[in-house]
């Protein structure tokens, strides 16, 4: 009963998908490209993201923290 | 200075429906007060509340109707290329080899829309219909196996569809009843075809009798009536105005308007539709300036509105255009071809609907094909405008005069409307019309669908927007027996795709309910419920800051 619930669900959902890309007016094979560049460019920036956003977010904790961390007391007190 | 709101008299704004938690106007405005300057009474022009509405399009759906149109023009360029390269097989007519180098007779780039986006949902119109389009109809049922390039017929029909997209206002598209009998008659009498013209030997007995029914219907000195309703319109007008002259014409005005418009060679001029601020600023400007270059006066200012307006349900503000057109002494051609019959407590159209005085319209215009179940127009106003028409219009002069059982319609009609049949069915077929389509605009309002237009109109537009929505919705429809008619550009403007209802007298309480119960399911289906019951009023609609004052007269 939930099973068939789910996949009413999901049915329902892929529907609206056609619906909002227009997927429901093109060809099967129109339609079967769409969905490949689509999946293609949403895979593309999962993939980017995930190998170089921790990069990313480690030389900016670097940097910033080579600029408002990492000062001791002494040497502010050095500067005044 | 009294302004003129576009909110109406307040007496008719104590009904408050609740919906979905938000307390709102009947009018549309806001209950909170943002707009609370639209219920200021309008100058006393108005003798009833006058409410019209059109809700913003939300944001996401702009931007994903946007989106749909580049996916499917991208689409488009792509199969164009595979034509072009003949990797796939073209089906549109294309250029000779031999008359390469021709001027070319098919446009390439100017049927892109109709050869990529209409025809992919190309079965949603032209259905062949095979019975009396009254409200229920049957439908041949046809299959195509390219893709809409072309159909074939399966040889069933799809019986007792519910029509919801004929004009048939007051329910007089009827093949059986005393219309029906009266033409099988006039037949039976006279024939079907005239061969030969109003000037000529065409001018029949019962031509004299529908103009003098006619003028005496709208209440005008005399009336003149056409074999056509958009030929009454694009004829006329060249026959009236000229060069030298202006046309104020109104931005939705029909297409028959506007061919009128542009064969009389005058000047044109477009206000935004029903806004009476941008309407007298043309005014104004025409008077102050006058003719471009040489500043001489114009000959003749032309206002050209409409009734109702078919594809937003609007109703035109006719005491302000009225009100307008004394102000500056200009002249009002008034197309009534979706009002006559369907507006006013005496079907008489949006004269009698504001409670006006025909003889304040110069030029009563309009159409048998749509509340008289028939075909033709009309044009009404004074003798004199009249006698000059029947001498200089050319549908006056060059078209075959109407077909006698068609005349015979209308005259049967018209009398069943104006209770000289000795009964008051007219008379309740308008009020039922009247009825009905304030039932079905509010339970379509309550779902929370997006309609256009005035509380009265019984044009019905409900919004659809994304491309693809168009085609789904009237398959879905049709799937559920009911017939609709769905719009799109170049019928609109590019994002407002819409299905539009016409809801007619003979439609049962019973009917509308199945349609709004199929039309509800389907709108969940869809997601069409678009409304978050935040109504922009006409006039709230950014324009310049000209005031309107009030005439002195």
């Amino acid at each position: 009963m939930d099973v068939k619930h789910i996949k009413d669900y999901l049915s329902w959902l892929y529907y609206q998908y056609l619906l909002i890309t227009c997927s429901y007016v093109l060809e099967p094979w129109e339609q079967s490209i769409f969905n490949t560049l689509l999946l293609t460019i949403i895979a593309m920036v999962i993939y980017s993201s995930y190998i170089f956003i921790p990069i990313h977010v480690r030389l900016a904790v670097e940097f910033f923290s080579g600029i408002f961390g990492g000062q001791h007391e002494s040497t502010v007190a050095l500067m005044s | 200075m009294p302004r003129f709101g576009a909110g109406g008299i307040s007496s008719g704004l104590n009904h408050k429906p609740v919906m979905n938690g938000v307390q709102r106007w009947e009018n549309g405005a806001l209950k909170n007060g943002m707009m609370s300057e639209e219920k200021v009474h309008n100058g006393g022009l108005y003798k009833r509340p006058f409410n019209e509405a059109f809700e913003e399009t939300p944001m996401l759906v702009a931007v994903l109707t946007y989106m749909g149109y580049g996916i499917l023009t991208l689409f488009g360029y792509l199969r164009d290329f595979l034509r072009t390269w003949k990797i796939e097989k073209c089906h549109i007519a294309t250029e000779r080899v031999e008359q390469k180098d021709f001027v070319p007779l098919y446009q390439d780039f100017e049927n892109f829309y109709t050869r990529n986006l209409y025809m992919r949902i190309r079965d949603n119109w032209n259905r062949p219909v095979c019975s009396v389009p009254g409200e229920r109809i049957d439908v041949m049922e046809r299959f195509t196996d390219d893709y809409n390039w072309t159909f074939k017929f399966t040889g069933r029909v799809i019986k007792g569809v519910i029509n919801m997209g004929s004009y048939n206002y007051l329910g007089f598209a009827q093949n059986t009843g005393f219309c029906a009998d009266a033409s099988a008659k006039s037949l039976n009498q006279y024939g079907a075809g005239m061969c030969s013209t109003r000037q000529e030997i065409g001018n029949m007995e019962k031509h004299e009798e529908l103009e003098h029914l006619v003028a005496r219907f709208l209440g005008v000195e005399a009336a003149m009536t056409y074999g056509m309703g958009f030929a009454t319109n694009s004829m006329n007008i060249p026959a009236l105005v000229g060069k030298g002259c202006l046309i104020l014409s109104d931005e939705l005005n029909h297409s028959s308007l506007v061919l009128g418009a542009r064969l009389s060679g005058a000047t044109i001029r477009i206000f935004k539709h029903n806004n009476m601020q941008s309407l007298e600023k043309l005014l104004r400007d025409a008077i102050v300036q006058g003719q471009p270059r040489t500043h001489r006066p114009w000959k003749k200012i032309l206002i050209v509105v409409e009734g109702i307006y078919s594809m937003e349900g609007s109703i035109v503000r006719l005491p302000e255009v009225i009100a307008l057109k004394k102000k500056y002494k200009a002249y009002l051609y008034l197309d009534e071809a979706h009002s006559i019959g369907a507006l006013g407590p005496n079907g008489r159209g949006v004269v009698d609907y504001f409670g006006l005085d025909p003889r304040d319209v110069d030029i009563m215009m309009g159409t048998f094909t749509k509340s008289f179940g028939s075909a033709g127009g009309y044009i009404g106003g004074s003798k004199v405008l009249i006698e000059y028409l029947r001498a200089h219009s050319h549908s006056a002069a060059y078209a075959t005069s109407m077909s006698l059982p068609v005349v015979q319609q209308i005259i049967s009609s018209m009398k069943c409307i104006m209770g000289e049949d000795g009964t008051t069915l007219g008379q309740k077929r308008v009020e039922q019309l009247a009825e009905n389509t304030r039932y079905f605009r509010r339970r379509l309002t309550e779902m929370g669908f997006i309609i256009y237009g005035n509380s009265d109109s019984p044009v019905v537009p409900l919004m659809l927007y994304m491309p693809a929505k168009i085609g789904a919705f009237g398959r879905e429809m049709l799937k559920r027996n009911i017939g609709v008619v769905v719009v799109g550009f170049p019928a609109t403007p590019i994002i407002e795709s819409r299905a539009r209802f016409c809801v007619s007298a003979a439609h049962t309480k019973e009917m509308l309910d199945a349609a709004l119960r199929e039309i509800n399911e389907v709108g969940d289906l869809l997601q069409l419920k678009y409304s978050r019951h935040h109504f922009v009023p006409l006039l709230d609609r950014p324009f310049d800051e000209t005031t309107y004052e009030e005439t002195e007269d």
